[in-house]
């Protein structure tokens, strides 16, 4: 299939890029691996998306972008994109699916994934107990002691939403203050079911079945000890998910796609947008800008060609 | 209010279990049987329903293809360790070939499915 331009990712700066480029009538098509919303479906609510002043649950804020997409025309195309390689007249995108696509131009929108850390124990124990979704994986927990790995706004705010099925909750953070925003380390600090363990690395997870505990080491004395718990989440990181792009455009030294301010990338005709971009801050409202902006980058660059 | 669910019911080739029919729909299933668990708190778990929905028809006769809420089933979901949803687990005589923890493209479901049909 021929279109003008391709937008790869259907989360919130894939479905913005879409919005805005078949507003300008440039065709495109979107591929999803998915369904559209990318992490804001494994987000229980969202606070700090300006609009909504009552905080609206991940999931639904997901549809609606999708909803408003669609109604200006946007197809959104579920495949799995295995290869991208440059050709005469653009790019061609392979899929999974044996559908392939020719695009004229390209939006790189495809995020970013939880970090794994690797310990021992960690993905032997994948969905027995270890997590990456307390959305998801939450209420699985009623009654019991679990841990949350990671000191940003994802590790706090989701140690305090485990608040409401686990009887307690300790959050593990290597070092002694939180990266979180202000307003999230408030909630935790006056949660009485969070307990902080600073200056704390976890070390191996522990369980033959599923998750025992979890064996955490002090990063002042090196002592060790291992925390009873059923479940264990890991918030330390994002990952971006960029190895099919990286032959193709500059990416920095974690994988994340190098842009200019308007979301060029080092390859002409290609534009990234959203978490999956080396930049600073990855927010649902920084990924919309940046879904804008590509898609008006990539129309006047489609302008230049014809 | 949630898509899958307005979805749910429409295609015949795609089950229902519970803790009720469990055995008799998948343990003494003649074919090989993939159960989704789910439930509708999960984001990610509808992104895995529609590719489910459209196994149940690829595969249909050869892979009984169906979803269990494990809100509403929880003796299942307690049997077979689901503590992260979602969980898919394929069955063949009664017996549990393999499983996938998370959100996953359909082509790595199928290579699964492809093993045992």
């Amino acid at each position: 299939m021929q279109t003008d331009l391709v937008i790869l990712g259907a989360g919130p700066a894939g479905l913005t890029a879409g919005l805005y480029a078949s507003r300008a009538r440039i065709p495109v098509v979107v591929i999803e691996k998915g369904l559209p919303g990318g992490q804001l479906t494994a987000t229980e609510t969202v606070d700090n998306y300006p609009g909504f002043s009552e905080a609206i649950l991940g999931v639904e804020l997901a549809q609606k972008m999708e909803a408003q997409a669609r109604k200006f025309g946007v197809e959104i195309v579920q495949a799995e994109v295995k290869l991208v390689t440059p050709i005469d007249q653009g790019f061609s995108i392979s899929t999974d699916e044996g559908k392939d696509f020719v695009g004229r131009g390209l939006i790189l929108a495809t995020g970013a994934s939880p970090v794994k850390l690797g310990i021992p124990g960690e993905l032997r124990l994948a969905g027995r107990g270890v997590s990456y979704c307390a959305v998801c994986d939450g209420p699985f927990f009623r009654h019991m002691e679990v841990a949350v790995v990671g000191g940003g706004d994802s590790a706090v705010e989701e140690a305090c939403y485990l608040t409401r099925f686990a009887s307690r909750v300790h959050l593990i953070h290597r070092r002694d203050e939180l990266r979180a925003v202000k307003e999230i380390q408030e909630r935790a600090f006056a949660e009485p079911k969070v307990s902080i363990h600073w200056n704390t690395l976890p070390v191996a997870v522990l369980g033959e079945k599923d998750v025992q505990g979890l064996r955490v080491r002090s990063t002042l004395d090196g002592s060790e000890e291992v925390l009873s718990v059923g479940g264990i989440f890991f918030y330390v990181g994002l990952h971006p998910n960029s190895d099919g792009f990286r032959n193709l455009v500059d990416t920095d030294e974690r994988g994340f796609v190098i842009t200019d301010s308007a979301m060029a990338c080092s390859k002409p005709g290609v534009f990234a947008a959203g978490d999956i971009r080396s930049k600073i801050l990855r927010q649902i409202s920084t990924a919309v800008g940046d879904g804008a902006t590509a898609a008006y980058s990539a129309q006047q660059y489609l302008e230049g060609l014809s | 209010m949630l898509k899958e669910e307005a979805m749910m019911s429409e295609n015949e080739n795609l089950f229902h279990v519970t803790d009720g029919d469990f055995d008799q729909q998948i343990l003494q299933s003649n074919v090989p049987a993939l159960v989704d668990f789910w439930a509708a708190w999960c984001g990610p778990c509808r992104t895995v329903g529609p590719i489910v929905e459209e196994l149940a028809d690829e595969y249909k006769g050869k892979v009984k293809v169906a979803k269990l809420d494990v809100d509403a089933n929880k003796e299942v979901a307690g049997k077979y360790g689901v503590r992260g949803i979602p969980t898919l687990i394929l069955f063949k005589d009664g017996q549990v070939v393999d499983q996938i923890v998370g959100a996953v493209p359909k082509s790595r479901i199928k290579e699964l499915l492809d093993k045992v049909s």
